[in-house]
């Protein structure tokens, strides 16, 4: 519970900090790690979503109306599509992390390799999945 | 004598914080569990995207359907639980919003999970 060094007044003012995200070079590792966390924060925040859905759906045909009419207006897609490309990032990065957990992938060329396969799949899987239901190929659930 | 543990405590295993490697085991193999379950969401939502509500009811009315959405969004507010309780612990450096922010968060995952249960209850019966 130690006082911000960097406030003025406090009593550790002025003694260094040892280098924070400001100072270093900014790595693929390091992009791909705060992606992580930050679309798993995103992916949290899409439960609720997944709630809403759930209980339009429970609520009958007027009740998904509402819901439907927000899901596929301008901010809804925009939304959606934030979250289709956070499950598909988390779901990659989260397999490199388990790989890594088994020993797998540790060398700093193959982790730089795998954290641009995991951006690059994530974008492409992200576009291919609207790309696929806008060409009308969604609903097959009907 | 070469430790100040206890050799219960040894043996144990559960180190200072007395949780071990519970929590880094418990987010891993919910995340294991996810990889399938995250892909048949994914066929599911697009299967439902732009198709009508009774669709949607009577996709999820049957009971394996109804088990997997289930287990997708118990494992998935479980793992979230486990994730954000990291994020928290590395962010928040103060006891009382540490505490408070904890409580907030279980609290909303919890709600969000009894809602979505008894939605797909309720869809089930429907």
């Amino acid at each position: 519970m130690a006082d911000n060094p960097q406030k003025p007044g406090s009593p550790q003012a002025g003694r260094p900090l040892s280098p924070h995200l400001t100072i270093y070079h900014w790595a693929i590792t390091m992009i791909a790690s705060i992606t992580h966390r930050a679309t798993g924060i995103a992916l949290s925040v899409g439960a609720l979503v997944l709630a809403w859905w759930l209980v339009a759906i429970s609520n009958g045909p007027e009740g998904y109306q509402t819901f439907y009419a927000v899901a596929v207006s301008p901010i809804g897609l925009v939304v959606l599509f934030g979250f289709t490309w956070s499950l598909a990032f988390h779901l990659l990065n989260g397999i490199r992390h388990l790989a890594w957990d088994l020993g797998y992938g540790f060398t700093p060329a193959t982790a730089h390799q795998t954290g641009l396969w995991v951006i690059a799949l994530s974008l492409i899987l992200s576009v291919g999945i609207f790309a696929f239901s806008w060409t009308g190929h969604a609903g097959y659930l009907q | 004598m070469s430790s100040l543990q206890t050799p219960l405590h040894q043996v144990q295993g559960l180190g200072a914080a007395h949780s071990g490697t519970g929590h880094f085991w418990r987010l891993r193999v919910t995340a294991v569990a996810l990889v399938p379950l995250s892909l048949w969401f994914v066929f599911v939502v697009l299967g439902l995207a732009g198709a009508s509500e009774v669709a949607a009811v009577s996709f999820l009315a049957h009971p394996w359907n109804a088990l997997l959405m289930g287990a997708f969004v118990s494992f998935s507010l479980y793992h979230a639980a486990l994730g954000l309780q990291e994020v928290v612990d590395d962010y928040i450096h103060t006891a009382g919003a540490k505490i408070f922010l904890m409580l907030f968060i279980r609290a909303a995952l919890l709600a969000c999970w009894a809602v979505s249960t008894f939605a797909l209850i309720r869809i089930a019966s429907l």
